[in-house]
Formats: structure tokens, C-alpha cells, sequence
């Protein structure tokens, strides 16, 4: 078939209606932000240079940003681990041959669909020291904190509360068990491995690529963190769920320092490339993917 | 050599019982988590149609009658007929549009050949890693300098290019479609368009549904963007909207009508979920482990 070079460019037609919105809405002011970053601009007037204050300013003269950098790694650290091993064993229960599958599966799926502000709304109520949450713990013996006024009960509150939201890990990694051919498994039984071992030496392997996805996802989505800190706690109290966006929302959005607000922005964003640039680094060593040939 | 001993059929009573027993742990854990996920929802419900000293009442479980004035004293004294309908809009021409935008980007990635394509498409999957937020301050100064800011167009036309995430699904479905179709249809006289509509499409229906569902939540469930560009009572979208029945705006603290707001608000997504619920199922699967 003969190229002219009119075909030779025509696909770049096809994706034209992408790379004009990507230019317009996303590389230009990814560049813009850069050099935002270093003036001093408030939305209006015209912005001045000053160089690198806003990022000296950031590390050394804003206990806010360094509070919700902070704040940020704790729910991480908990967030993160906590999230994916239920949903792993979430998982396991429902890959076992259970009558009403769907059902269950609908359940633990459809709150992470459905996650937003109307639930945000929901969990302040079930987070009232006489709430659902503490009728709850009640029931086995604990007197519950009152969880949204307290400034060391209120971060657990929302690693509480992002726990309900472990649907779609918990898709992922179904998926893959799913994917898990059943001739390992018998030839584990061959070589005389219990459930235990199964379990460790076949199942755990297979899922490693699954289990790295959702670390990556879930570590990027931390970082974001912002409806439900701005909704049920606004922040507080004492800011002790003050989020690295929050802190960025309100210093662009209600104090209109967008200068100094971009280099929040630019810093979060060096934050979740390092995240991730580290865990792709780190996956080559525990993650398996089938098919791979060993180096 | 050494052959399993016994056959594996034969068992004894105790192991049995084990298994049995196991097996009731499962249902029980299952069960009990499904209820324990369920129930926040059924407050919801609940709330939603109870009168505000029957949320005072600790005897009272299920309200009957149901107070149905809740959702009319909403739907009449506050704007949320328009919440909906500013909702409703940006969902549809971001379902609509911006799915079909997607499916023609996406075949041009996965079929033509262009100069920089392969350039072009790791910028795209680039700039998934990439959040809004990072570009929030910039881009909303754009939408200022467009005399976008308190109105919908700063939440549809961004959306009209596709979605990078969406236009990745579809690529890779398509690069499951053998290019011996396409060539197929090409010595029958079809047209690149005509190959996209008549060969690729039919047969992506379920990756375009998955990018369908996707995009219906996205845009339904998104605050932050809504939060920052809009302002006025009658422009506001439903999560935004939700924001004025806790900040005080209306002198009113009732959990019953934000909850009968909430429930406004989460309902098409459940009525969509029930309906589509292979397609959010098989969106993650079809991209997550692959990707």
C-alpha cells in the first residue's frame, strides 16, 4: 500500500482533539506553575520574581506545611498497609466457591464507588460520640473516643472511615487470584504443601504484580487525600489532619497566595514522583511477573 | 519413583468436620462484612427519612411513615433541582462526548503510525501520574482569563480531548483486534473513519462501556475542581451543593435534609452501579494487572 504523506500525518488528526486539551490545560500550566512558583503572585496585579523564597519559606517558615507533610506520612503509613491487607483477605473469602458471591461482592465493592461528599456527610454522623461507630465498639467492650474533637483520635478517624473504601484493591487483587492457574496449586499439593504454604509459596508470588499496582495506586491517592479532610474535619482539630492539598487549597483558594501555592503544588508533585519512581526501583527485587526470564 | 499413597477421596470424619467448620467461618465472615460494609448506607436511608426529633428517639430503629417531606422540603426550599440538573449536564457531555473523543484518540494511537506517536502516547501515560492538583493554580487562572470561572465550562471542555486514562483502556482493547479486519475493510473501500466506526467499535463494546461507567463516576463524584471555579447557589453541582447544608448557609444544622441530599446524590450512582456493574468490574481488571 502506497504512504503518501498525507497518511503519514493524518493520525496525528485523530489525536488532536487530546493533545490540543493536553497543551492547553495541562502542559501549559504545568510550565506555568513552575514559574508561578517562584513569584509572589495573589491573583491580581501582576505577580513579582522572588526567586526561591516561597521554597525556603516552605522548609523553614510554615510549621502548617511541615504539620501536614507529616500528617500526610501518618495516614500513609497506616492507610496504605491497613487497606490492602483487608482487602487481600477480603479477597481470599470471596475466591473461595461461596453461594451468594455477587452479593457480598456488590457490598465491600460499592462504598468505594460511591465515595464523596454525600459519604463524607454520612461518616461525621457515624463518627459522633454516640455514633454507629461507638454503639459499635460498645458492643465489644470499648468506650469510644469522640473521634472528630480530639486531635489524636481524629486521623485515625478518617484511616477508619478510607478503610470502607477497600472495593476496588479488593477488585484488583480478586482479578488476579482469579488469574492464578489452578496447576500450581495442585502441584504444590503433589509436593505435599498445606493451605499455610500454599498460601505463601504460591498464592503471595502470583499476586506480587497485583499487590504493587495497588501499593503505587494507593500511596498516589494518599497524597491526595482532600474530600474527606476538608468535609469531616476541615483540617482540625488543631490541625491535626491538616493534608498537604488542604493546606495547598487554602493558601491558593482562600488566602490567594497562589505564587507560594504553586510551590506547594510543585512540591507535592516532586513528592509523588519520588514515591513512585522509588517503589518502580524497588519492585524488580519481590515483584514476579510471570513469563519474565530471570536476569 | 514414589506415587501418592492413598486416593485422595478418602477421609476421615475429623477432617471433615474441619472443613465444615471452615467453611462456616468463611460464610460468617463474609456475611457479617457485607452487613458491617452495608450498614452505613442504611443509615443513610434511614436518616433521610426521619423527622428530626425521631432522630432523638433511641427506641425508634426504622421510621414509619417514612418522612417523605424531607426530600420535598429540599427539592422546594433549596436549589437543588439545579445541583441535579448542573450535575446531570456535566456527567452527560463527559459520558457522551468525552467517551467518544477517547475511542477516535485511542485508535489513532493504536493503529496509525504517525510521526512522534510513540513520543506522544508516554506523554500520555505520563501525565496520568500527573494530578490536577499540581496545575490547579494555573489552569484556574485560565479559566478566569476565559470568563469561565462560576460557570460549567471549566468542568466539560477539559474533558472534551478524552480522558488519558480512558483513551489507554480503549488502545489497548483495540490492539486485541486483529489488524487483518482493518485491512480487510480497506480493500473494501472503507475510509480510516469508516474502519473506526464499522470494524473497531462493534467490537469494543465492552471496553467503551467500561470507559462509559468510569467516566459517569468521575465526573459525577468530582468536588475539588467544582469546589474551586464555582460560586453561586444555582451553578453549583450536587457534591458542591451538599457543602451548604453543614456550612450554615441556610441557618440550618438538619442531618435529615442533608441526608435526603445525600441520598439525591448517590442514588444514580447505585442505579448505574446495579446496571453496569460487570463494566466497573472489568475496568480494572481489563487495565490494572496489565498495566
Amino acid at each position: 500500500m502506497r504512504t503518501t504523506r498525507w497518511q503519514r500525518w493524518s493520525g496525528l488528526l485523530f489525536i488532536a482533539p487530546w493533545l490540543i486539551t493536553f497543551i492547553w490545560f495541562t502542559l501549559g500550566p504545568f510550565i506555568a506553575s513552575i514559574i508561578l512558583s517562584l513569584t509572589n503572585y495573589r491573583f491580581i496585579g501582576l505577580p513579582t520574581w522572588v526567586g526561591l523564597d516561597n521554597y525556603v519559606r516552605l522548609f523553614t517558615d510554615d510549621p502548617k506545611f511541615i504539620r501536614s507533610v507529616i500528617n500526610t506520612l501518618y495516614y500513609t503509613a497506616v492507610h496504605v498497609p491497613g487497606i490492602m491487607i483487608m482487602a487481600f483477605f477480603v479477597a481470599i473469602l470471596l475466591n473461595q466457591k461461596v453461594k451468594g458471591q455477587p452479593i457480598y461482592r456488590t457490598a465491600f465493592y460499592l462504598p468505594s464507588v460511591t465515595a464523596g461528599v454525600a459519604t463524607a456527610y454520612l461518616w461525621i454522623l457515624l463518627l459522633q460520640p454516640n455514633g454507629l461507630v461507638n454503639q459499635f465498639l460498645g458492643l465489644v467492650g470499648i468506650d469510644g473516643p469522640n473521634w472528630l474533637t480530639s486531635s489524636t483520635w481524629a486521623m485515625p478517624a478518617l484511616i477508619l472511615m478510607s478503610f470502607w473504601g477497600l472495593g476496588t484493591t479488593m477488585i484488583i487483587y480478586l482479578a488476579a487470584l482469579q488469574g492464578i492457574p489452578q496447576h500450581l496449586y495442585e502441584a504444590a499439593s503433589v509436593d505435599g504443601a498445606g493451605v499455610v504454604r500454599k498460601m505463601w509459596h504460591v498464592t503471595v508470588p502470583m499476586m506480587t504484580p497485583a499487590i504493587f499496582l495497588t501499593a503505587v495506586l494507593q500511596i498516589i491517592g494518599s497524597w491526595q487525600v482532600f474530600t474527606q479532610a476538608l468535609i469531616v474535619t476541615n483540617g482540625g482539630p488543631r490541625d491535626s489532619t491538616l493534608f498537604i492539598l488542604l493546606h495547598l487549597y487554602r493558601t491558593g483558594f482562600e488566602y490567594f497566595q497562589m505564587g507560594y501555592a504553586s510551590a506547594i503544588a510543585w512540591v507535592l508533585f516532586v513528592i509523588i514522583l519520588v514515591f513512585t519512581i522509588l517503589q518502580f526501583g524497588i519492585a524488580r527485587r519481590w515483584v514476579y511477573y510471570e513469563g519474565a526470564t530471570e536476569r | 519413583m514414589v506415587y501418592p499413597g492413598k486416593p485422595i477421596t478418602v477421609r476421615s470424619t475429623s477432617v471433615r468436620v474441619m472443613r465444615a467448620l471452615v467453611r462456616a467461618l468463611f460464610y460468617l465472615l463474609l456475611i457479617g462484612g457485607s452487613v458491617m460494609y452495608a450498614i452505613p448506607f442504611i443509615y443513610m436511608v434511614r436518616w433521610s427519612f426521619m423527622t428530626t426529633s425521631q432522630v432523638y428517639d433511641p427506641d425508634l430503629f426504622w421510621p414509619f411513615p417514612p418522612a417523605w417531606e424531607n426530600y420535598t422540603y429540599v427539592w422546594q426550599h433549596h436549589p437543588v433541582p439545579w445541583w441535579l440538573f448542573n450535575s446531570f449536564i456535566v456527567t452527560f457531555i463527559g459520558v457522551t462526548v468525552g467517551t467518544f473523543v477517547s475511542c477516535v484518540v485511542a485508535y489513532g494511537f493504536a493503529r496509525l503510525d504517525f510521526p512522534g506517536s510513540r513520543v506522544i502516547f508516554m506523554v500520555l501515560l505520563s501525565t496520568m501520574m500527573l494530578p490536577l492538583h499540581v496545575t490547579i493554580i494555573p489552569v484556574v487562572i485560565i479559566f478566569r482569563d476565559l470568563g469561565w470561572l462560576d460557570t460549567l465550562w471549566p468542568l466539560i471542555v477539559p474533558g472534551l480531548g478524552g480522558g488519558a486514562f480512558y483513551i489507554f483502556i480503549l488502545r489497548q482493547f483495540f490492539m486485541t483486534i486483529p489488524i487483518e479486519l482493518d485491512e480487510a475493510a480497506r480493500t473494501d473501500g472503507a475510509s480510516r473513519l469508516g474502519i473506526l466506526f464499522r470494524v473497531i467499535l462493534p467490537l469494543s463494546k465492552p471496553a467503551i462501556a467500561t470507559v462509559a461507567a468510569l467516566a459517569f463516576i468521575g465526573n459525577w463524584n468530582d468536588f475539588f475542581l467544582p469546589l474551586i471555579v464555582l460560586n453561586s447557589p444555582d451553578r453549583i453541582t450536587l457534591p458542591v451543593g451538599l457543602r451548604y447544608f453543614a456550612a450554615g448557609q441556610y441557618m440550618e444544622q438538619q442531618h435529615t435534609l442533608q441526608m435526603a441530599v445525600a441520598m439525591i446524590s448517590v442514588m444514580p450512582i447505585i442505579v448505574v452501579f446495579f446496571f453496569a456493574q460487570r463494566q466497573f468490574v472489568r475496568g480494572i481488571t481489563l487495565t490494572g494487572i496489565k498495566g
